[in-house]
């Protein structure tokens, strides 16, 4: 029999505020344990919430860079649940009025685009941190609780755990370039949840699923699914029934662990929350969020192809990042020519960037000194050979390209009349070398321009060099 | 309707995270089925389209600036808390 | 005399001339409760730094012009007090001392009212006489085998009690009317959104106001001046500016037109109630105001609508006492065990039921049912308020059914207990603002006067008010 893989995802993006959803409280990553919590986030007597401003702006953000409609009105609700990390017993969240819904990316899987439906973003708050101690207690840092989130829950449109992890990172492309989070799987500012089920070709049934939790990156969400994948076949391969679990991905074991059982619906008790009232968002609010919104990646690459002339891998590669593309941009502005400035900065910028703690941002290379780079090597100043050993002095010492050239006489011989003169007088000094070459025997050339090299210590510049030599060798036919 | 069984009792009082005795889902089956049967009264109104009333003001987008406020001293946390294990609240052990 | 019959006009006069001392009138605070409050049980604890501040503040006293200045108040104990013991009436929170201060409390604070303790209540403010404390039940100053009313018993009973000047309550459907009207005080339910909710423990979110309970219906305007206005730290208080409310006190109510709902004299409504109502009426309109009987007819399913709507707003916002962060924790190895014994052993009976009321009304299956049908019920007593008040000042009519009760007489059911507070409870669906004031005797207990307003129109309730109270001579509190 054959099978038919069906994945939906559930992705939760911390928003990137300053401060909490309902509280001023920072929102700060890795802080000493319960040293961001105040009487509101801890859910003390009497407290109230207020909804942060900038929370809701990226939220209506993400929703716009997803191609969702963004609500016109809407509420948030209360889902009540117990759990120590969650301390007002219930989570303020939006139940039946996303902020946004029916959206949509488009990702590239095996070279063809396909398109994922997402069906709605909503804001919540997040709930705080439990860590294990011992065999009988546990231990809750309250700082992330109430942090903003926004959770972005597909349709079920995947049909194979490759088009999951695709449409993962094209998720985490939108929600990066678009400034909403700040993305880090390792830190928990971007966290998914996938449910897969499998079911014989042309039925149109879901199986049962099984929902895969706490997956700390793609690679886990590729190998997490790919182990349901075959576990699920082979289970009904065998006549066996799926039960409705809550698995989680074991990197040692490289298998799927069980959690939990599932029994029947939650009950969540959904209600509206009565101490927020509702919110507008009227044309001129969301047009204003909307003009906010930095470029796209697909955007850009397309621009990058039909505005910059560069090809399609290029404009693929400059984009990885929102920090790769601004750098590159940057350097553009700064007058780059845009193939050279796309060479350098996916080459060997990133290169360096891989072997350091450095960052597009903090890189000593700026944009700026990148495109003086480039114009002495377009305008001949130096040659590509010496250019690496300036890209070394600006990678480590932070050097003015052009004054360094200056300072340590790196500056190419491009002065014609001297350049004319050495190889005239290279051919005067040997005359049996020039007989040969005037006879058509090209190989003595690299013996001429070998010793104007020598004579010059390397610097005379090799293109203008080639091209005098054959000017000069035309007047002694 | 407002008919109640002590099972839904016993389902509600896990829900609402109360213990309650033998003794106690009986007193609630009746009182509860007294409570719900007093308020089928509201079966007599007709709310075909009436909107519900969440606030009865009619406020919107009360929202606040994106700016850092001073949080609790820890120790405050800490003072509060019935069970503290080296600057976090210790409860019993939650296994996933 | 006690000096608290000067009212806040005279002593703030008093003080400020160096006549009375701040420090004497919170002497005469601690002096009273000493001698009476071991009969009346008005007050949980009492603020130990009162006389330290009295002192600091005597010396200040001669250039301070807030009215409020150096006038002893108490707080009912769902108020959270930095570093003031706040029990909300539970076991719970038999222990809790907040990290912060409510914003009333910050502006009584500013004012330089200060705040003598905190007072008695039904748990978590549940309930109509104020037997549901964890601690001790609250006595009627006028016959202390009668209850107070409630939830804000300690509120109404330390005012008539003389042991405060006055005092701070909470209203949900009825909380600080019908102990104003049982213990012959003044208790005003401002309009939802006119005084912040900021630090004022949770019942039931959508209904709850602060309010104030005072001897006199000047004073009444004199504290709601203090605490009344938009609040920051509060997503449902209304963008209304500080007033001065004693500034309606006129004393005229000329052309007033008021509406009295022919349902507010039906079934169930005590003869010496009506009595008394009857008669308060026709005072007031012998000086000048017009009557008319209107009706409000869906004001006989304000009750049935309360109770599912405020307790399932209270299932979610007790949920918080968890025994985790604060509070009671029970001992138990397994953290569901410790959710659980820790709520069951906090709460008292009444929390409890309210708790599995509106966790039933709110489960899958019964929302629509329940809930949602009650928020639409909401709509159309609100719109029955509404319509009259478009044609009419205010709406007049007895605040309870009864004068007090004994104690024990309604414990055995619910719904009974419920039917305390059939009319106040429409106006906190409405949301409007209404005030109960003093209107005469049953035998030897209080019955008290309804007057409800316009949203955000406390002015002309006051102004109503004010003038029966002058056309009746005030009222004398109980012999102790």
């Amino acid at each position: 029999m054959n099978f038919e893989t069906v994945i939906g995802i559930e992705v939760h993006a911390e928003l990137n505020t300053n401060t909490k959803m309902f509280c001023g409280c920072a929102r700060e990553y890795g802080a000493e344990t319960n040293t961001k919590t105040c009487p509101i986030c801890l859910g003390h007597p009497g407290v109230l919430p207020k909804i942060n401003e900038k929370a809701v702006e990226l939220a209506v953000r993400a929703a716009m860079a997803l191609n969702c409609h963004v609500a016109d009105q809407t509420k948030f609700d209360r889902k009540n649940y117990f759990y120590p990390d969650t301390p007002k017993a219930y989570q303020i969240s939006q139940f039946d009025q996303p902020i946004g819904f029916d959206g949509y990316i488009d990702a590239e899987v095996d070279g063809e685009t396909k398109r994922f439906r997402i069906e709605r973003v909503h804001l919540e708050e997040d709930a705080g941190k439990m860590n294990h101690t011992g065999a009988n207690h546990s231990v809750v840092d309250f700082n992330r609780t109430g942090a903003p989130l926004i959770e972005i829950v597909s349709e079920a449109d995947m049909r194979s755990p490759k088009e999951a992890v695709a449409y993962l990172e094209r998720l985490k492309e939108v929600l990066q370039y678009a400034g909403v989070s700040d993305v880090k799987m390792e830190e928990g500012s971007l966290r998914c949840d996938c449910n897969i089920s499998v079911r014989p070709y042309g039925q149109e049934k879901f199986g049962t699923k099984t929902e895969l939790k706490n997956l700390n990156s793609f690679g886990n969400v590729l190998k997490g699914l790919e182990f349901e994948e075959d576990r699920h076949r082979k289970l009904l391969l065998s006549g066996g029934v799926m039960r409705q679990e809550t698995l989680r991905f074991d990197e040692t074991k490289k298998q799927t662990v069980l959690m939990r059982v599932k029994e029947g619906a939650s009950d969540y008790r959904y209600f509206p929350e009565p101490d927020l009232v509702k919110l507008v968002l009227d044309h001129d609010w969301k047009e204003a969020i909307r003009a906010g919104i930095p470029e796209l990646p697909d955007a850009r690459r397309v621009r990058y192809q039909e505005a910059l002339g560069l090809s399609a891998y290029d404009a693929k590669q400059l984009t990885v990042t929102r920090e790769m593309a601004e750098y590159f941009e940057a350097t553009i502005a700064a007058g780059a020519e845009p193939k050279a400035a796309a060479n350098w900065t996916v080459g060997e910028v990133q290169g360096h960037l891989n072997k350091s703690t450095e960052t597009f941002d903090t890189i000593k290379l700026t944009p700026a000194r990148l495109a003086e780079m480039i114009e002495l090597i377009a305008g001949g100043t130096i040659s590509s050979k010496i250019a690496k050993q300036v890209f070394t002095a600006v990678i480590e010492q932070g050097v003015e390209p052009r004054a360094y050239v200056e300072e340590q006489g790196l500056a190419q011989i491009s002065d014609e009349g001297l350049l004319r003169g050495l190889v005239v007088e290279m051919f005067e000094a040997n005359p049996a070398v020039v007989e040969e070459l005037v006879n058509g025997r090209d190989r003595k050339k690299g013996f001429v321009i070998g010793q104007i090299m020598k004579k010059t210590k390397g610097m005379a510049n090799p293109a203008l060099l080639d091209q005098l030599f054959y000017e000069e060798l035309e007047k002694l036919k | 309707m407002a008919k109640i069984n002590e099972e839904q009792v016993r389902h509600v009082a896990h829900l609402a995270r109360l213990a309650v005795t033998d003794e106690e889902v009986q007193q609630f089956t009746v009182q509860l089925e007294k409570i719900l049967g007093f308020a089928e009264q509201l079966n007599e109104l007709d709310t075909t389209g009436i909107e519900p009333t969440t606030h009865v003001l009619d406020l919107k987008n009360v929202l606040r600036k994106d700016e850092v406020r001073p949080s609790l001293p820890r120790t405050e946390v800490e003072r509060l808390a019935p069970d503290w294990e080296d600057g976090q609240v210790r409860v019993p052990a939650v296994f996933e | 005399m006690s000096l608290f019959e000067h009212g806040v006009k005279n002593l703030h006069t008093l003080v400020k001339d160096g006549e009375v001392k701040v420090s004497e009138l919170v002497q005469e605070s601690f002096d009273r409760i000493d001698r009476v409050d071991g009969k009346i049980g008005a007050f949980l604890s009492l603020n130990e730094d009162a006389f330290e501040q009295a002192k600091r503040m005597d010396e200040i006293a001669k250039h301070e012009a807030n009215p409020l200045f150096g006038l002893p108040i108490g707080v009912k104990d769902n108020i959270v007090t930095k570093g003031m013991t706040t029990t909300c009436g539970s076991k719970f929170l038999e222990n809790f001392v907040p990290a912060h201060d409510a914003t009333v409390v910050e502006r009584l604070h500013e004012a330089g009212a200060i705040t003598i303790g905190k007072l008695n209540m039904d748990e978590f403010a549940m309930g109509s006489s104020n037997e549901n404390s964890a601690y001790k039940p609250v006595r009627n100053p006028w016959n202390t085998k009668h209850v107070p009313g409630g939830s804000s018993g300690g509120s109404a009973a330390a005012v008539a009690a003389g042991e405060v000047l006055f005092s701070l309550g909470s209203d949900t459907g009825g909380s600080i009317r019908q102990p104003a009207a049982y213990c012959g005080v003044v208790g005003l339910k401002p309009t939802y959104g006119l005084v912040s909710r900021y630090g004022l423990v949770a019942f039931a979110s959508s209904l709850d106001q602060i309010g104030p309970l005072t001897r006199t219906v000047e004073d009444n305007a004199y504290l709601l001046s203090a605490i009344a206005g938009h609040c920051d730290m509060d997503s449902t208080s209304a963008n209304v500016n500080p007033t001065d409310y004693t500034q309606a006190l006129t004393g005229d109510i000329k052309g007033l037109k008021i509406a009295v709902p022919k349902e507010y004299f039906g079934e169930g409504i005590s003869e010496g109630v009506k009595e008394n109502i009857r008669a308060a009426i026709k005072k007031l309109e012998s000086l000048g105001a017009t009557v008319d009987e209107v009706s409000l007819p869906n004001s006989k399913y304000a009750l049935a609508t309360y109770y599912l709507l405020a307790s399932s707003e209270a299932s979610s916002n007790l949920a918080r006492f968890d025994g985790i962060r604060y509070g009671v924790r029970a001992e138990a190895d397994a953290l569901e065990d410790v959710f659980k014994y820790s709520r069951a052993q906090g709460f008292g009976d009444e929390v409890k039921r309210r708790i599995m009321l509106g966790t039933y009304a709110l489960s899958s299956g019964y929302y629509d049912a329940y809930y949602k049908k009650a928020q639409q019920a909401r709509t159309l007593i609100k719109h029955d308020f509404d319509q009259v008040l478009a044609n009419y000042d205010v709406i007049i009519g007895p605040t309870a059914p009864t004068p007090a009760f004994e104690l024990g007489a309604q414990n055995d059911d619910p719904v009974t207990m419920y039917a305390n507070d059939i009319l106040t409870i429409p106006i906190n669906l409405a949301g409007v603002p209404a005030i109960s004031v003093p209107a005469g005797l049953v035998d030897g207990l209080p019955v008290g006067l309804q007057i409800i307003g316009k949203h955000f129109d406390e002015a002309t309730i006051y102004r109503a008010a004010h003038a029966f109270e002058l056309a009746t001579g005030g009222f004398a509190l109980p012999k102790l």
